[in-house]
């Protein structure tokens, strides 16, 4: 071999090298392309999404900018425009403060919850500084892809009183669909129905019972009652009424044969607004705790001659006894559902079991002095939590019993039309509440403040909460409608706030 | 020739060749054409840093080489979960290398190497998935090692250097998983430590066996880079908690482990050399990465977890005539990374690496060597699964990394 071949030879090694090299910069993870993404058979051309404060992207007691932002309609609208360009638009607020002005004056709403220290360095939830800048009295010129209205019922979105500024101040209308109505006397079934959507998402009836149950259940549970105009603004729906409105609403959203996501509705129960707090949050020592049983000892004795008296029964004797220990204590309540014992100067007390909640906005009460001059009325102790303080037991089946109506109602309904799919957001939240949620790159809890799912308002998820749940509707529409969607990671989305 | 060398330059003037862990393999132009291997050989100054015992046989009464790496190294991720990504953006790495090596007389030679075995520099985009691990490291530590070789008689040599290493790191990341302040800015910290040094030993021995064939064997101790008292910045830190986390100091160990290389040198003939050289190193030294914190900050503990690793290597080198040498190795790469702790700080698996080089002789004292490489990474699926949310619940990062590194360099050596 000459030096010349030699030569030859290494010189075309070194330059097949070389070109590796250059291949090497190439290289790539495989994954899918966006060459892969597709509809499938749905159409995304007019995506309206219908709902209440969930799907407006409402979080931290307010709907602000950041919130909307990072709703999941928004999510997944921005998902599926890299399948099929869209535009998508939402009735977004000027500010990260939250609240409305009506006419300059603020209505009085919650600026959104951030943790801070209080005065003595505790950190907890507390509303940001700053001024409401978003005026309803300036109509928000749509249509709007997303209709979403916080505090809306499901009944409230056919009425036609519900964008009537003048309605505000008495309830009868909602002064965020105020703000983005596209006139007094529309709807929301009108204003987004009139879009003509190709798909659609439709997520209403949580607050049908939330907002009793946040209320501690103090108001009405309606069932029978077939009128909802009569309804306080903390009832529960008769789900009778809700199953006709649901029907209307999706008769009227699929007139024009839109395809469409159905999502039914969470247990309020799986949510850290009642399950932050727990029934025995008093801790007390042997003395404190027999100093409280003497002052209890005519009120247990009372109870002993109910019985006596054929008056209650042993059961409820039981269940009404009140002893406190050394350790961690029940709270002690007040329950209009006892046997009223008035007659016999008895208070209706009991202390909490598991089965009740304590709500997230009573735990600042619990603790306090009821009165301050007596050094014995401990709230939660020698004083009871009252009715709106606490949803009882009883309270807790009556909005299971509706919740399981209304599911039934949307299950149906998503069954009966191939057009229509289910996201089981019961489940998903379900999950999240008893071991949490993975998604890969890290995972969410229901723990509140802490977990990242929920927001300061225990009620609402965070940013990164509704990640998961656009997640979870990519899902849903891949496997109802044979398209190909790329996910977010929820990991890059926030979570609650810190000042 | 030109097309060779135009050809060269067009297509690697990026490129990169990192091994396991934050080891940066790069000591020698020469070297790196065969592989990387050199404890057998010592044919150039290079064996300083290779071999201090290959110092006694070189031919010239001195010897002077000088090289620098351009290393291009871009990692990929993707979570298949979550179907998104993130990219690094990280500058060019710049290794060097510089060696001297002087005879004495006929039995002691003394030299000086000046050298950068140890450094990492990774850029993720801010906030990305992963920005509770890492953000961005910059890592790099250089080497000064005084020289001398003896030699005992016309088959056996030491040598012994005694290394001064100083090093630096800068490092951030965001706190954890969701902290951001009243804005939604994620609260991050900035750890920067500069002029940290150590001390250690680089030993060697090597053997001709007959006129073929040669072996070495070297040691490096361990060196550990024990930053004390270096700054600690915190950046939007929510009001209620800025307190806590004041701008401080902090303290950190990060270990340079010790290599042990067996090498042997084959002559084919007179113009055809084969070296074949294994290094075990002992990165089981490096299990966590703990930075204590001179405030109220709780410790921050990042599980590592490294295993000991063997890098195979092999390499030959043809004289084609007086003027031009050509070379080509491979190296297998061991990583140190365990399943399981896959941070994304230097995510890679086990790496093949391909090197060629040349060396165009202009007289026969002075010298330019060219050496490219690159490595061959197969994307991997893996996780880091020890971090902590501040509630205790351990949060997996995980997903698929692709590492691609590869670089091109130049040296020039001046022997009389």
């Amino acid at each position: 071999m000459t030096y010349q071949k030699t030569f030859k030879y290494s010189a075309v090694a070194v330059a097949t090298s070389m070109m590796l090299v250059i291949s090497g910069c190439d290289d790539s993870i495989s994954k899918p392309g966006s060459d892969s993404y597709s509809a499938g058979d749905a159409d995304f051309s007019k995506m309206v999404t219908v709902g209440d404060s969930l799907t407006a992207g409402y979080a931290d007691s307010a709907l602000y900018l950041n919130g909307q932002l990072a709703s999941y309609p928004a999510i997944l609208a921005g998902q599926i425009n890299q399948v099929q360009p869209i535009t998508f638009t939402q009735p977004l607020v000027n500010d990260n403060t939250g609240g409305l002005l009506a006419n300059g004056t603020s209505l009085g709403l919650s600026n959104r919850l951030v943790l801070a220290a209080d005065a003595e360095g505790t950190i907890g939830p507390a509303p940001i500084a700053g001024e409401p800048t978003t005026e309803i009295g300036i109509p928000a010129v749509g249509p709007f892809n997303n209709v979403g209205v916080p505090g809306a019922k499901s009944f409230h979105l056919v009425s036609t009183a519900y964008g009537d500024i003048t309605g505000v101040a008495a309830g009868s209308a909602n002064p965020y669909f105020v703000r983005f109505a596209s006139a007094p006397t529309t709807s929301v079934l009108v204003d987004a129905a009139s879009q003509v959507p190709s798909f659609f998402t439709l997520w209403i009836g949580n607050n049908d019972t939330l907002s009793y149950a946040t209320g501690g259940g103090v108001g009405v549970d309606q069932t029978g009652n077939l009128d909802p105009t009569t309804y306080g603004a903390s009832d529960i729906t008769d789900p009778n009424v809700f199953a006709s409105v649901y029907n209307s609403l999706v008769t009227t959203m699929t007139a024009n044969g839109a395809k469409g996501v159905l999502i039914n509705l969470p247990d309020v129960t799986s949510i850290p607004f009642f399950t932050t707090v727990p029934y025995n949050a008093i801790p007390l020592d042997a003395e404190t705790a027999a100093g409280v049983n003497a002052g209890f000892a005519s009120y247990n004795g009372g109870l002993l001659q109910a019985q006596a008296g054929a008056l209650i029964t042993e059961e409820e004797v039981a269940a009404r006894t009140i002893t406190f220990a050394a350790g961690n204590n029940a709270v002690l309540i007040e329950d209009e559902d006892l046997t009223d014992l008035s007659a016999l100067s008895l208070p209706s007390y009991r202390q909490a079991t598991a089965e009740d909640y304590i709500l997230l906005t009573t735990s600042s009460a619990l603790g306090t002095l009821a009165d301050p001059n007596n050094p014995l009325s401990v709230v939660g102790v020698g004083f009871p939590l009252n009715d709106a303080q606490v949803l009882t037991a009883s309270e807790v089946a009556l909005t299971t019993d509706a919740n399981e109506a209304y599911n039934a109602t949307i299950a149906a309904l998503a069954e009966a039309s191939p057009n229509l799919a289910l996201y089981d957001a019961a489940a998903a939240q379900s999950t999240l509440a008893t071991e949490g949620i993975q998604y890969g790159t890290g995972g969410i809890t229901a723990t509140f403040a802490r977990g990242g799912g929920f927001s300061l308002d225990g009620v609402h998820p965070t940013e990164r909460g509704y990640a998961v749940i656009a997640n979870d509707l990519i899902d849903v529409i891949q496997e109802s409608f044979g398209a190909t969607i790329p996910k977010v990671d929820p990991g890059s989305y926030r979570t609650v706030y810190t000042n | 020739m030109k097309r060779i060398v135009l050809l060269t330059v067009s297509c690697c003037a990026f490129g990169t060749a990192y091994s396991g862990g934050y080891r940066v393999a790069i000591q020698g132009q020469k070297a790196m054409g065969m592989g990387h291997t050199g404890v057998a050989l010592g044919e150039s100054a290079e064996t300083v840093f290779f071999n201090p015992a290959g110092m006694a046989f070189l031919e010239d009464s001195a010897s002077f080489t000088a090289g620098a790496t351009l290393i291009n190294s871009e990692i990929e991720y993707y979570s298949a979960d979550t179907n998104t990504g993130a990219t690094t953006d990280s500058p060019l790495g710049t290794p060097i290398g510089l060696y001297y090596s002087r005879k004495h007389s006929d039995q002691l030679s003394y030299g000086l190497g000046i050298y950068t075995p140890f450094g990492s520099t990774v850029e993720w985009p801010d906030d990305w998935a992963g920005s509770h691990l890492i953000n961005n490291i910059s890592l790099a530590a250089i080497f000064v090692q005084p020289t001398v070789a003896w030699q005992f008689n016309d088959r056996y040599s030491a040598g012994l250097g005694l290394v001064y290493a100083s090093g630096g790191v800068e490092f951030d990341r965001n706190l954890n998983t969701s902290l951001t302040n009243e804005n939604g800015d994620r609260s991050k910290v900035t750890l920067d430590a500069t002029g940290v040094d150590d001390v250690g030993a680089n030993l060697g021995f090597m053997a001709k066996v007959n006129d073929k064939v040669q072996i070495g064997v070297n040691y490096r101790t361990e060196m550990s880079l024990e930053a004390e008292g270096q700054s600690a910045d915190f950046e939007n830190i929510p009001a209620s908690l800025s307190t806590l986390f004041t701008d401080t100091t902090f303290s950190a160990d990060v270990p340079l482990p010790a290599e042990l290389t067996l090498g042997l040198s084959y002559k084919y003939n007179d113009k055809t050399t084969v070296a074949v050289d294994l290094n075990f190193t002992e990165w089981s030294v490096y299990e966590e990465l703990l930075v204590d914190f001179d405030n109220a900050v709780p410790d921050s503990v990042n599980a590592r977890g490294y295993k000991d690793t063997t890098t195979f290597r092999i390499g030959v080198q043809h004289h084609h005539s007086d003027r031009w040498t050509v070379r080509g190795g491979f190296y297998f790469d061991q990583t140190p990374i365990v399943s399981g702790l896959y941070s994304p700080d230097s995510p890679r698996d086990d790496t093949s690496f391909l090197t060629v080089g040349a060396t165009y002789n202009h007289s026969s004292r002075l010298a330019f060597d060219v050496s490219a490489f690159m490595g061959l990474s197969d994307e991997v699926t893996n996780s880091y699964d020890q971090y902590a949310e501040s509630d205790g619940t351990l949060s997996p990062f995980g997903g698929t990394y692709l590492s691609s590194v590869n670089g091109i360099g130049f040296g020039v050596s001046y022997n009389y």
